[in-house]
């Protein structure tokens, strides 16, 4: 058996293991679905804007999470491409967020 | 590259292993992926600078449009669960599971466009609308959002532009998927599709003319498989599942940013 056989072999190996668990896709799907139904909860709470999105916000970043890691198999995949997709998404993000201050200064202009 | 890694036992020579410890087309994918995060993230904090920045901000979902983004939301995180029982179908080698879940993330996913459209409708109706959408005929603005047009352009701008853009995506993706599914049989099926969004939408709904992205879409598909005929494999099914949770991923994000943050919740 070659080398290019082999690591053939080895990734389907690996790729039947990493969907080997049909149940787990399940668990997240609900887990997914409850964690909707209590953003839709708070929605009808009288709740002040920046506590209700603070934890809207949270939510949401739990169930993208989830999604990239099971949905998307991240949670399968080498670290070395866990931290260069992850890590380069999450400073683009970030450097958008230098504008953001901009957005409380408007409300604030005009003659005094 | 290291593609021939996944052709399951066929190595035609010698590679080396890749850096990323995967294949060089699921690597593509997650690259464009990352850019149009940022297209998103973009819209996205448009929306959000808006919301801030602007005192009258409307808040024109009621309790239907909660309820009706709240099913949408739904068929998306099933269409989710549906793909990635595809990929696994694909992975195992079981052709027809792997069409069937992919039909069912497809029909997820054209109940998650008619339910938009619909909402779109009904805001469009109530006069909360684009300059460049024509007035629905025989329907007066509602008395609240009359002046809306004018006093708080960035609402109907960065709503329209960000959730179009998603509507887009998501019906490009169930284009690929029915490509990935069917191959050559679902041009024709698509070529219905535009045939029926096209005459069954009147002529001031935006559905009228947007429905030409279906026939574009059928065009560039059939470009596609003219160029490159091919049977696809586990790869490309887990590549385009990819794409399609990208998609739910994003909703995460609009559904509370722009629905749960402007509730009009009225109590009898």
């Amino acid at each position: 058996m070659n080398d290019a056989t082999r690591f053939a072999l080895e990734q389907r190996v690996a790729e039947q293991h990493r969907h080997h668990g049909k149940a787990q896709f399940f668990w997240v799907w609900g887990a997914l679905l409850v964690m909707t139904g209590f953003e839709v909860y708070l929605g009808y709470q009288n709740m002040e804007p920046v506590r209700m999105l603070s934890i809207l916000m949270g939510l949401s970043l739990l169930k993208a999470g989830l999604i990239i890691a099971y949905f998307m198999h991240m949670k399968f995949e080498i670290s070395r491409m866990k931290w260069l997709t992850m890590s380069s998404l999450l400073v683009c993000l970030s450097l958008m967020c230098i504008f953001f201050p901009d957005a409380f200064r408007i409300l604030s202009l005009g003659p005094r | 590259m290291s593609d021939v890694a996944v052709q399951h036992g066929v190595a035609t020579g010698v590679y080396e292993p890749s850096l990323f410890g995967t294949y060089s087309k699921k690597i593509g994918m997650w690259l464009f992926l990352l850019s149009d995060s940022l297209t998103f993230g973009a819209l996205l904090f448009a929306y959000s600078y808006g919301r801030i920045s602007t005192p009258n901000w409307p808040t024109p979902f009621h309790s239907e449009s909660i309820r009706n983004a709240t099913l949408m939301t739904a068929f998306l995180l099933t269409s989710s669960l549906t793909m990635v029982l595809a990929v696994r179908a694909a992975v195992f080698g079981n052709a027809k599971a792997q069409r069937w879940w992919l039909l069912a993330t497809m029909a997820c996913g054209t109940a998650f466009v008619i339910l938009h459209g619909r909402e779109w409708s009904k805001l469009i109706a109530e006069g909360l609308s684009l300059p460049m959408f024509p007035a629905v005929p025989g329907h007066e603005a509602a008395a609240e959002y009359k002046n809306v047009a004018e006093t708080v352009p960035q609402f109907p701008a960065t709503f329209f532009g960000l959730t179009g853009m998603h509507m887009l995506h998501v019906t490009l993706g169930v284009v690929y998927l029915g490509i990935v599914a069917l191959r050559k049989k679902f041009i024709p099926i698509l070529l219905g599709l535009w045939l029926v969004a096209w005459l069954a939408t009147p002529a001031y709904s935006p559905f009228h003319y947007g429905a030409h992205v279906l026939l574009l879409a059928a065009v560039v598909a059939g470009i596609v498989l003219w160029l490159r005929p091919k049977v696809y494999d586990s790869a490309d099914v887990e590549v385009a599942g990819l794409y399609w949770h990208f998609v739910d991923l994003v909703w995460m994000f609009i559904f509370p940013l722009v629905y749960l943050m402007s509730t009009r919740i009225i109590r009898s």
